[in-house]
């Protein structure tokens, strides 16, 4: 790292006003003191791209960063402007885990391993086994043997023993043999989630994965039904055999039926990302040319088919019964954006603010969504895209999409939403950290980091990220799906670009009414009681 | 009557135009002189006003009956399929008849009888009153007069009787100016800000042609800028695109040239005409109507109808016209062609971000009193009121309300109305129910009697007041006094709640909205009960309760008593699209071509209970 320190001035948007003292470049930070008592901070990892300009005895620093703010420091003198872009890019692209912040992070009022045991699928399991005897917690991933990408325990049938497990993980790619995601108490189905089995060109087959699928129809309610839902075309499904890969054959699982529901993923997915920021920072362009930017990046349509295709899946448990499974090609990223969408449309208690931190961490970090490689770099970087993928980011669109057809029926708002994407690209907090529970075993993230939980869980940050109008409700969420009922999410996409003007003020308004009436709700017993009895 | 020949049709089938389940709602059609009634089997009634029909069409002949599409100018789109062609055949015929109706007094108005006596009708008509509205502006004073020039209708007859003109306009140059002026529409004053002193004012084209001049006219902005002592140069606004502007010098008329009138600035603003926008509305609709629409589909529909972009243009009109005078101190001269569509729409909207009184119920009935009821905006042929030349037909009020409903959007506590009050007054332009719209100008007005035969709709409007209040609503708030609205391309939207408010399945399936208003209703009652409780307490000296006042300690408090979605359904605006469906139906929702391919073996039946169960609170 060379020396970076110099006088600055730092423009955090085009209305806010200009921040003026020293920058200074530390092992993970750009700080920036305004004055003695205040101090501007940015987390290097951040940091996606930059871009330096220099003209006659000063220098301009454009950052743009993971959480799509774009920041630019005007810096007096070339040598410095030079010094700190080298630093700022050198630190911000290192790819080292455990010289990360988060394993320095020592944040007051947390304790090291608070939360850490917060969600594991043990909690689950013991709710899955107040509904069901069908189902049994094994824990022959124990040593991360079978499946690199799973947690250390998995939910499978009762039927099947760790012997079967094993080879049924041979059998499937990245050894991810089929799971329970969830159980639909009501209609007494579920919901599994794998990877593609590799039947390859000869067709293979395995008796103890078909075993498998068999055990699950017979635990569920009788006459149960099972759905295959492949979230590629049936195309895509039939050439994945050349690579080894491939799909159920219909023969060799009796009673499973198979369906193909595209679903974008990978660089695709990534491109209409970056295509869609890229639109969303243009100020300048006309009506006509943002419709047809919106429409081009296709952004919004993902979204639709994402839902829908949880909706398919949700439907098909509630109406007809039927027990459902859920892969794509590694099932690491439309699967679990599939099967999470579909607890959320389903189960009342992933609505809640602890559910859904539990179904975050259970379908998502624990099943072993490559946090690490999907959220390498956001909309802005340059680099080559190799892994990246918004994956998550489409999950939470389609959460807030929920959350605006049903406002009253989600504990959080959209502030918990927008921490989820900050965190999964850049954070201080251990919890989105590598690629799979493996990995965070290794480098012991669990007890030298802080996890993200138990911050969002204090309850001076509750109070941001609560509904206030929140209310239970029993029943599943169907969501329509119509292009005219889906919207761009203008608080995320749109955050640093809109206006000032304030959807927050109304929000601030409506919590105000809120409390108001819890406060005379509370008072009207004390009126009462406080009238002296005859 | 007389075109009724079949009054009642049992077994008819509605079906959902967004559905593809072909699940359809069976039950019977009803046919009165003013609506169409619709009853299924659950008792749910829909009715239709015939003016509110904009057509009927008859599809061919199916297995299960003769399908029957009706549009509305509600944007309401109803499929019916009737079992006997005849039937259908009577239906179509005498829809035909009653929806188009030759003369104004035929018209729903003439007959609808709120149970008011003349006294009550008439103080309904006293509600608005403009010459009290020119007070509040702070004319007329030693600027601006009330001109009783065209007392008699005699210089204009599309403008009203009592117009306010520069103090020092006299009468010839009135005379002079209104001949100079396309349809007589000479400038007169729109709105008045007083802080400034600046002014608003209106007119039509200049009948210039290629040379002509008028040195009436020219005396008259001349004084409309010499009203304002602040600053003596004035913008003269053509909200036309230039191009429009140009061709009508061809036919004399045309725009004011810069040399002969002093002290102006003038300006295009490029707001398109009635015919475009017309077709724009109608390729917006073809789009959003497609069953089975892609979102690309409809981004790309929604790009190619240009509705949006023209919704921008007259936004930017208003804020250009609104910063002219905010920022500049200038009066501002507005004129289109005739002056009574973009003119009354770039007007009302700029006085609205100028001024937070029309930003009110009261105010923003005064506002369309003001700049399109009394200037003459010709509603009865913009809504095709009557069976007349399709071609005058035109969405040009509907856009203002829907620069209004962006403004609200933007600006969440601005506004003390809501959504459905504007789409109750986009409802009533088509509905005929009330006298206000009918008729294109204010002397036919007079002519038909409205004051005596038909009744005013804003007192009704004002008794649902609370059906149409925004509970974020902050008069408080001064830094709202004027509105600046961004005009990023990202700040407009596609207004669903109008131009899909009765398909109820597009919706969210809950409404914060009312839940807001009732917590504030509930609020503001058990404020009210606690005082009033301290009040009795304190008055209450021997400290021995009496038995009145022990049955007061437990009120018996509505607001307690009756749930949040019981009181939710009673204090629902009348349009029960805004009605929060919770829950709802996944069969609704077309989430996969395959769902199909889950029901093979069951017949497609679905029954309702699951989707309509509501939540319980």
């Amino acid at each position: 790292m060379r020396t970076g320190r110099a006088q600055a001035e730092l423009l955090l948007g085009p209305e806010a006003p200009r921040l003026r003292g020293t920058l200074c470049v530390t092992g993970h930070h750009l700080l920036l003191s305004p004055g003695p008592q205040d101090l501007w901070l940015l987390l290097l990892r951040n940091v996606d791209s930059i871009e330096k300009r220099v003209a006659g005895e000063s220098g301009t620093i454009t950052l743009r960063c993971k959480d799509l703010r774009v920041l630019q420091l005007d810096i007096e003198g070339v040598e410095a402007t030079l010094d700190i872009a080298r630093s700022i890019e050198a630190l911000s692209s290192l790819e080292s885990v455990i010289t990360s912040f988060p394993f320095f992070y020592r944040p007051k009022g947390l304790r090291l391993g608070d939360a850490w045991h917060f969600h594991p699928p043990e909690s689950y399991y013991k709710r899955v086994a107040r509904e069901t005897k069908a189902w049994r917690l094994s824990e022959v991933n124990e040593n991360f043997s079978l499946c690199p990408s799973y947690p250390r325990a998995v939910i499978v049938p009762r039927a099947v023993d760790d012997k079967a497990l094993a080879l049924s993980a041979r059998f499937r790619q990245g050894g991810r043999f089929p799971v329970l995601s969830y159980h639909h108490a009501r209609s007494g189905t579920v919901l599994l989630r794998s990877s593609q089995p590799l039947t390859g060109p000869q067709k293979r087959r395995c008796a103890e994965d078909e075993e498998l699928l068999r055990a699950v129809l017979a635990g569920a309610r009788p006459g149960a039904q099972g759905f295959v839902v492949d979230t590629r075309s049936a195309q895509a499904a039939k050439q994945a055999r050349m690579a080894g890969g491939g799909t159920e054959a219909k023969a060799a699982y009796p009673g499973w039926k198979r369906l193909h529901r595209p679903l974008e993923r990978g660089r695709p997915l990534q491109e209409s990302f970056v295509r869609l920021v890229e639109a969303c920072g243009d100020l300048e362009q006309s009506t006509d040319h943002w419709l047809s930017r919106l429409e081009g990046c296709s952004w919004l349509a993902h979204v639709k088919e994402a839902l829908s295709t949880a909706c398919l899946t949700a439907q098909g448990m509630e109406r007809e019964g039927a027990c459902i499974l859920v892969h794509g090609a590694e099932g690491t990223d439309s699967t679990l954006l599939v099967t999470s969408l579909a607890q959320l449309i389903l189960d009342p208690l992933s609505r809640t603010m602890v559910g859904f931190q539990e179904l975050v961490e259970r379908e998502w970090i624990q099943a072993g969504h490559p946090f690490q490689l999907r959220c390498a770099h956001s909309a802005f970087s340059h680099a080559r895209p190799k892994h990246e993928a918004p994956t998550f980011l489409l999950f939470l669109d389609c959460v807030w999409q929920l959350g605006r057809q049903f406002p009253l029926s989600l504990e959080f708002g959209e502030a918990l939403l927008l921490a989820l994407f900050e965190h999964a690209y850049a954070s201080p907090f251990g919890t989105f950290l590598c690629n799979s529970e493996k990995e965070r075993c290794l480098c012991e993230v669990r007890s030298q980091t802080h996890s993200l939980w138990s911050r969002l869980n204090q309850p001076k940050e509750q109070r941001k990220l609560r509904n206030p109008l929140y209310v239970l409700n029993p029943l599943a969420l169907w969501p329509s799906v119509e292009p005219q009922s889906l919207q761009l999410w203008q608080g995320l996409f749109l955050r640093w670009t809109r206006p000032p003007e304030p959807p927050e003020v109304a929000w601030e308004k409506v919590w105000q009414i809120v409390t108001e009436k819890r406060k005379t709700d509370d008072s009207q017993p004390t009126a009462s009681a406080s009238e002296p009895q005859p | 009557m007389e075109h009724i020949r079949t009054t009642k049709v049992e077994q008819v089938k509605a079906l959902d135009r967004f559905s593809t389940s072909n699940k359809s709602l069976t039950g019977t059609l009803y046919l009165t002189a003013t609506h169409l009634l619709f009853i299924d089997s659950h008792q749910k009634e829909t009715w239709i006003l015939h003016h509110h029909i904009a057509s009927v069409e008859k599809l061919a002949l199916t297995t299960s009956g003769c399908p029957l599409v009706i549009q509305c100018k509600n944007f309401r789109i109803v499929h019916f399929i009737v079992p006997r062609e005849r039937d259908c055949h009577d239906i179509y015929n005498s829809l035909l008849q009653l929806s188009k109706q030759a003369k104004y007094e035929d018209l729903y108005a003439f007959s609808y009888n709120p149970k008011q006596n003349d006294a009550e009708r008439l103080q309904g008509w006293q509600l608005i009153d403009l010459a009290e509205e020119y007070e509040r502006m702070g004319v007329p004073n030693s600027h601006w007069q009330l001109s009783d020039a065209n007392r008699e209708y005699k210089i204009c007859e599309t403008y009203p009787r009592e117009l306010y003109v520069p103090q020092v306009a006299s009468k010839p140059i009135i005379v002079g100016s209104s001949k100079f002026r396309s349809k007589g529409r000479f400038p007169v004053l729109s709105y008045y800000h007083q802080e400034t002193q600046a002014a608003i004012c209106r007119c039509s084209q200049p009948l210039s042609g290629f040379s002509a001049r008028c040195l009436e006219d020219e005396h008259l902005l001349q004084a409309i800028s010499k009203a304002n002592p602040v600053n003596r140069y004035m913008y003269v606004m053509d909200t036309r695109p230039k191009l429009n502007a140009m061709a009508n010098r061809a036919a004399g008329k045309g725009y004011e040239n810069e040399d002969n009138y002093s002290n102006i600035r003038f300006q295009f603003v490029g707001i398109e005409n009635i015919h475009v926008m017309r077709s724009s509305l109608q390729k917006l609709l073809e789009v959003n109507g497609t069953k089975g629409l892609s979102v690309n589909d409809f981004y790309s529909g929604m790009e190619s109808s240009g509705w949006l972009r023209h919704v921008k243009a007259v936004m930017d009109a208003a804020i250009f016209l609104a910063k002219a005078i905010m920022v500049e101190n200038a009066s501002v001269l507005v004129h289109c062609s005739d002056g009574w569509d973009r003119t009354s729409q770039v007007c009302s909207l700029g006085s609205l971000l100028l001024d937070s009184y029309y930003r009110t119920i009261k105010g923003f009935m005064v506002l369309i009193e003001k700049d399109w009821i009394s200037f003459g905006h010709k509603f009865s042929e913009r809504c095709g009121h009557l069976d007349g030349d399709p071609k005058e037909i035109s969405p040009v009020f509907i856009q203002f309300l829907e620069c209004v409903w962006h403004l609200t959007e933007q600006f969440p506590q601005a506004f003390e109305f809501n959504e459905a009050f504007l789409l109750q007054i986009h409802e009533h332009i088509h509905s005929c129910q009330f006298g206000n719209f009918l008729g294109n100008c204010q002397k036919e007005r007079e002519e038909l009697k409205l004051k005596e035969k038909t009744y005013s709709l804003w007192p009704f409007l004002l008794d649902d007041r609370k059906k149409y209040l925004n509970p974020l609503y902050s008069s408080k708030a001064q830094r709202f006094t004027v509105l600046e609205p961004s005009t990023v391309s990202f700040s407009f939207k596609f207004w669903r709640n109008m131009y899909h408010q009765f398909d109820r399945t597009l919706h969210p399936r809950q409404s914060v909205f009312n839940i807001i208003m009732n917590m504030n209703e509930q609020n503001k009652q058990l404020e009210k009960e606690i005082k009033d409780l301290e009040s009795r307490k304190n008055k209450q000296t021997d400290g021995v309760p009496t038995k009145e006042l022990l049955h007061s300690i437990h009120p018996e408090s509505p607001s307690l008593k009756t749930s949040l979605c019981f009181k939710e359904q009673t204090l629902l605006p009348v349009n029960d699209a805004l009605r929060t469906i919770e829950g709802s139906n996944s069969a609704d929702n077309r989430y996969s071509d395959y769902a199909e391919a889950f029901s093979k073996s069951e017949p497609a039946v679905v029954s309702l209970e699951y989707g309509v169960a509501r939540m319980t609170c």
